[in-house]
């Protein structure tokens, strides 16, 4: 009995999608198909989420779910309506392994399974070329973490990010570097994927423009875990700085290895490694480590999603759990503005919404980037990653007067734009 | 010349591990020609336990040294339980098969270890307590470390043990003989089960040994950290000539000074057109140049001699 009662379910949501695909004029009728039985189960909209949930940023991957499955799960709770009838959303996890081959083969499964949007990949290198099946079906997807400038320069119409671009990233933590730090030699790393060779390659282009020599490239793979003789044959080279492009899982070995080859530089990440795992990683080797996120830190992620987060899932958020669970939001929210899932209809609306999310205020650009996204940089201090600066449109700002001109602007609200660090470029209507 | 005698020590280090683990390919090759593709898994589990062991002495006020060891300890008995379990579930069923049959649930029983240790130690790295202090000593130039050092010096004693094992002992006399021909060996008075058996628990104490100390070196361990390190070290005994021991300990220790080495110094050479991301195809060509003059590798004789 209940099984039947499911299917029927799924049955009429995919009638339902598929009807409203074809045509204005036959909207209705799936509405008067669902609604004269009120109790049975509501119509089901499906939203997939892709992330590596094998592999060596499982956890990862599992944090990016966790976020996406809290808004879905949220929205369910409040209650979601869409064209008069009550809809029940659903969501459908897909491990893409961190795995451009099988990350393409699942976002076809989302795609025969009908999703009427998609949160994720996590990987640049993964997303990019699932971002052209999702396109080629019509599928809005939003990564939460995906920073390769690649992923929204294809020209895909239905393809958005909610983090920043390595080539925003890459010069944030760069040029960090060249003014903080004032190295005169740089040794650049990266793990040989698409979001380690992009953001290497992002932060080389900025320190040789600030004038500072950049050493040959060193590469391992995003599953070394011996640097020794890389880090060796840099200790030769006496770099003051190493940046290394890759995620925490090899970046803390890195670190540590290159503390016990007695090598002293400033080590500096992006923010795949931009976690507090680098402590448990590395040990003490990893205290002063330098590190850049797009967007703001996890702490500074709203207070109600941290604590909705921890109540759910018993744990903190790692990473990209914000970003993932503002996608989710995004589709949910445009949804409800085009008052229909069908993607055609509230793709437009996700395109040009405005929404203040756990991440900060989220717009779109042309492209699907997020307008303006704040880099954070960090430090490892006591066994944590501590914000320390917030780059903004090429501005450096300390963290404590970032943070204390967000809570001037907080609680008036309307007064927004006359805290220092927010431009005045915010759209009039709100 | 620090910067040379530096790489020579981390390729020594690696070398070293790549070589234990070596040992339990070979030896088992050399018994009853199967390349057990699940023994890097075994080294893997080992770390795994001596995780789980460390992690929980952490706290206490016990000296690391003490820890490790209990880690150790835990780790040995653990991996020879389950390799004695693959042999007789996997294996010996399989023993008068075609030989296509025991690779294939190699295999199997290597993604089966895998999945069950991402199910019990969930699929993040973890990371080994960082307990034991960081001890540098200096030789010209170069720095070795007290766990680089502990090491190298655990590996040379177990080979050492292992030699005697295997040409002073009775056990060792009945172990060469089943690997040149079982038949014999059986009608001989030999329990050839007991003796195969005896090769698989062997291995898979060495291999415990080498997953805490890649555990303890790099800090960290994964569920899936034991199939590059199996494929290495597998290399590696086909370099020094599988089946032979001796040709397993130099194989290994050669693989990892020529990782080392091609690492640090392939950029250099080519001015920079190859850079350290060739890493490893450096060590496998040097493992294909050998092989292409010394088909049965460096040590190796008896390949090819039996049907």
């Amino acid at each position: 009995m209940k099984r039947r009662g499911f299917s029927l379910a799924i049955f009429a949501a995919i009638a339902a999608l598929t009807l409203t695909g074809c045509g204005e004029e036959k909207k209705p009728e799936p509405v008067a198909a669902a609604a004269p039985p009120p109790p049975p189960a509501p119509m089901v909209v499906k939203i997939g989420h892709v992330g590596p949930l094998t592999g060596g940023i499982a956890h990862l991957g599992k944090d990016n779910e966790n976020g996406a499955r809290l808004a879905v799960e949220e929205a369910n709770a409040t209650g979601l309506k869409l064209g008069g009838k009550s809809v029940k959303l659903e969501l459908i996890t897909e491990d893409d392994q961190a795995d451009p081959k099988v990350g393409t083969t699942v976002a076809q499964k989302l795609v025969d399974a009908k999703v009427a949007g998609v949160v994720g990949h996590l990987n640049s290198g993964v997303t990019i070329p699932a971002s052209s099946i999702y396109n080629q079906a019509g599928i809005p997807m939003v990564s939460g973490s995906a920073t390769n400038p690649q992923l929204t320069e294809q020209g895909f119409k239905n393809v958005f990010r909610v983090v920043g671009r390595d080539d925003q990233q890459g010069p944030a933590i760069a040029s960090y570097l060249a003014s903080e730090v004032k190295p005169k030699t740089v040794a650049v790393i990266d793990d040989a994927t698409a979001y380690g060779e992009g953001l290497a390659n992002e932060v080389e282009k900025t320190l040789k423009a600030a004038g500072v020599k950049v050493l040959p490239r060193e590469k391992g793979t995003d599953k070394t875990a011996d640097f020794k003789a890389i880090l060796t044959k840099l200790k030769g080279k006496k770099p003051d700085a190493v940046f290394y492009g890759g995620m925490d899982a090899t970046g803390g070995p890195l670190m540590k290895q290159g503390r016990e080859l007695g090598i002293k530089a400033v080590f500096a990440f992006g923010d795949g490694a931009c976690t507090d795992k680098m402590q448990e990683l590395a040990g003490n080797s990893a205290e002063g480590l330098l590190c850049s996120q797009a967007g703001l830190p996890v702490q500074a992620a709203n207070k109600k999603f941290l604590n909705a987060y921890k109540a759910k899932f018993n744990i903190d958020p790692i990473l990209y759990a914000p970003f993932t669970y503002d996608a989710a939001n995004l589709l949910i929210e445009s949804m409800k503005k085009a008052d229909s899932a069908d993607p055609a209809k509230y793709l437009p609306e996700l395109a040009k919404i405005s929404y203040d999310g756990a991440s900060g205020k989220i717009e779109f650009d042309d492209k699907g980037d997020r307008k303006d996204a704040e880099m954070t940089i960090f430090t490892m201090k006591g066994g944590k990653i501590e914000p320390i600066a917030i780059i903004k449109g090429g501005k450096t700002i300390k963290f404590e007067d970032f943070i204390k001109a967000a809570e001037a602007a907080t609680p008036a609200e309307a007064p927004k734009a006359a805290a220092e660090p927010m431009k005045a470029e915010e759209p009039v209507k709100k | 010349m620090d910067i040379f005698l530096q790489q020579v020590i981390n390729g020594l280090t690696l070398g070293s591990v790549y070589a234990i683990v070596a040992l339990g390919y070979t030896m088992v090759y050399g018994i009853i020609q199967l390349i057990n593709f699940a023994h890097g898994e075994v080294v893997m589990l080992g770390a795994m336990v001596a995780f789980s062991v460390i992690g929980a002495l952490a706290g206490t006020t016990l000296p690391p040294l003490v820890i490790v060891l209990a880690g150790v300890l835990a780790a040995i008995p653990a991996c020879m339980l389950v390799g004695y379990a693959m042999e007789r579930v996997a294996y010996r069923p399989l023993r008068g098969a075609p030989r296509l049959a025991p690779l294939i649930t190699a295999i199997g029983i290597s993604i089966i270890l895998q999945h069950v240790a991402m199910l019990v130690w969930s699929r993040s790295p973890l990371a080994f307590p960082q307990i034991i202090p960081l001890v540098r000593f200096y030789i010209g130039g170069a720095i070795i470390t007290g766990v680089q050092i502990a090491i190298i010096l655990t590996s040379f004693m177990m080979m050492g043990a292992l030699t005697l094992l295997v040409y002073r002992t009775k056990l060792g006399i009945a172990m060469r003989a089943t690997s040149q021909n079982p038949h014999v060996a059986g009608l001989m008075g030999i329990d050839i089960d007991r003796i195969i058996s005896f090769t698989f628990i062997v291995g898979a104490a060495l291999a415990a040994v080498a997953g805490v100390m890649v555990g303890t070196y790099y800090g960290i361990a994964h569920y899936s950290m034991g199939s590059l390190l199996g494929m290495k070290a597998f290399s590696a005994a086909v370099l020094g000539g599988i089946g032979n021991l001796a040709g397993a300990m130099l194989g290994g220790i050669l693989l990892g000074v020529v990782e080392a080495l091609g690492a640090g110094y392939i950029g250099d050479l080519t001015n920079n057109v190859f850079g350290s991301n060739y890493q490893d195809v450096f060590a496998f060509m040097v493992l294909i140049a050998v092989l292409v003059f010394r088909p049965s590798g460096l040590l190796g004789e008896r390949v090819g001699d039996r049907a």
